[in-house]
């Protein structure tokens, strides 16, 4: 039999994990795995969350995607030039190409700041470190005012992210003795505060008692960053002091450049068997994808065990089956030293308690445990 | 059927089973990709729906064509107007 080879584009938790449960099932005589990486970092992204309230130290959030890998999985770092389908090869800029008989996207999803005009010089964000820093810094020198807090376009990472951070700032605002001179905003961009029904029920109240004012159906159009302003597509303006604002997503351009995702990048893919649309033979994991799930870690690590199993299957020549059945399971914060816990997949919708200190203090755990549970697979 | 199959649908998104981000903002992300014109539709099983889409809709002043009940979900389908 010869030597399957499998490449994986990307080293986030789908990539990393599928790369590993692959490298336990199969030896080097049955498969050659070689994961690609732009940067040969890993990064643990919920914990930017905690960035601009100075709780976490961008550092701890990080590490060599190599220390994370089995040691039969080949890691290369560099840029892809061209996913070349008919030839079944992936072209590096430097012109290395590795051929493949399976192919897993796994390159997740890249920040468009520029696809919202005003963007860029108008709004702050927690979605890279740097930025989480920079947030941090205009908080610290905050003195009071409005701080306007939402999502500048659809889709984006961790749906209930806006929310949390809004919690959290009011801790923080509090704690400062700001929070009398401050009026906290939040957007949503439908008709409650957060998509899962049962979740706003409970978040509304919340942050009324917090004195946080919502608008609803605010879709951002655009930011006029020497007024100050955001416009909604549904024609609201509101002033600012401070802008807090998701940016916009797309995926990669590989991506589209292979002709497998839509305009924004995101690839059309099977919601049950992770096949592309567009070529079966490709499977896509993660944020990559244009699944009806939330863009999250959670939903990459069921994912890749699916893969997993599927790809290990065909090398063997003993198909596997596995299918994706929508599984997400997140945490949700709510500030003042609480959580609560979105378990859900395509046909259980999620049944979230009521926040309590249990569900943050495992939050935090989660935040530690992760480099030793999800990319070796331990869960 | 008839009317929908007399209809060209730009982009359709299934969205059945979909509880986060859910079926209202993954028509709104649909509605943001196509061109002014364009129809898109969403597959849903969630209740809320028959409530949520067309009062988003009505808000963005978007034009909604209709919900359409299947075996087990409902196809909303809604035209980009501006």
């Amino acid at each position: 039999m010869a030597v399957s080879e499998i490449v994986i584009l990307g080293g986030g938790v789908g990539g990393t994990l599928v790369a590993n449960l692959l490298a336990r099932k199969l030896n080097r005589r049955q498969a050659r795995i070689t994961l690609i990486d732009r940067t040969g970092r890993h990064v643990y992204q919920p914990g930017w969350l905690y960035i601009p309230f100075g709780g976490v130290p961008p550092e701890q959030l990080e590490r060599a995607e190599r220390s994370l890998l089995n040691r039969q999985v080949k890691l290369v770092v560099g840029d892809v030039h061209q996913i070349d389908r008919v030839e079944r090869r992936v072209v590096m800029v430097d012109g290395v190409s590795f051929p493949y008989d399976f192919l897993v996207v796994a390159t997740g999803a890249r920040l468009a700041p520029e696809a919202v005009p005003g963007y860029a010089e108008g709004a702050q964000h927690f979605y890279t470190a740097e930025a989480a820093l920079r947030l941090h810094a205009a908080l610290r020198d905050f003195q009071g005012g409005r701080i306007v807090v939402g999502v500048a376009d659809i889709p984006y990472k961790c749906p209930p992210a806006p929310l949390e951070f809004t919690f959290l700032l009011d801790d923080e605002l509090r704690r400062r003795g700001l929070r009398e001179r401050t009026e906290i905003v939040y957007l949503s961009p439908i008709n409650r505060v957060f998509t899962i029904e049962s979740v706003s029920q409970f978040v509304t109240p919340l942050l009324e008692e917090r004195g946080v004012r919502y608008e609803l159906f605010f879709n951002t159009e655009s930011i006029d960053p020497q007024a100050r302003r955001i416009t909604s597509l549904e024609g609201t303006t509101l002033g600012y002091d401070l802008l807090v604002l998701v940016p916009p997503h797309r995926g990669a351009q590989i991506v589209i450049d292979a002709g497998l995702g839509d305009e924004q990048g995101w690839i059309a893919t099977d919601r049950e068997t992770l096949q592309s649309k567009t070529d079966p033979t490709i499977y896509v994991i993660g944020d990559a994808s244009d699944l009806p799930v939330s863009k999250s870690g959670s939903a990459a690590h069921f994912e890749a065990k699916v893969v997993a199993r599927r790809i290990v299957g065909a090398v063997l020549g003993r198909p596997d089956d596995a299918r994706y059945d929508g599984a997400v399971m997140c945490f949700l914060e709510t500030g003042r030293g609480q959580a609560s816990q979105l378990v859900f997949d395509y046909r259980h919708p999620p049944q979230p308690p009521q926040p309590n200190q249990l569900y943050h203090y495992e939050k935090m755990l989660f935040n530690t445990a992760y480099w030793y549970l999800v990319p070796r697979g331990v869960v | 059927m008839s009317m929908i199959t007399a209809t060209a649908i730009d982009k359709e998104i299934d969205a059945r089973g979909s509880f986060c981000p859910g079926p209202l903002l993954e028509l709104i992300r649909g509605v943001k990709s196509v061109a002014v014109g364009g129809v898109v539709a969403v597959l849903s099983s969630d209740a809320g729906s028959n409530k949520d889409i067309p009062l988003w809709i009505e808000k963005a002043r978007h034009e909604f064509l209709g919900a359409f009940p299947e075996a087990g979900y409902t196809r909303f389908m809604v035209r980009k107007t501006h």
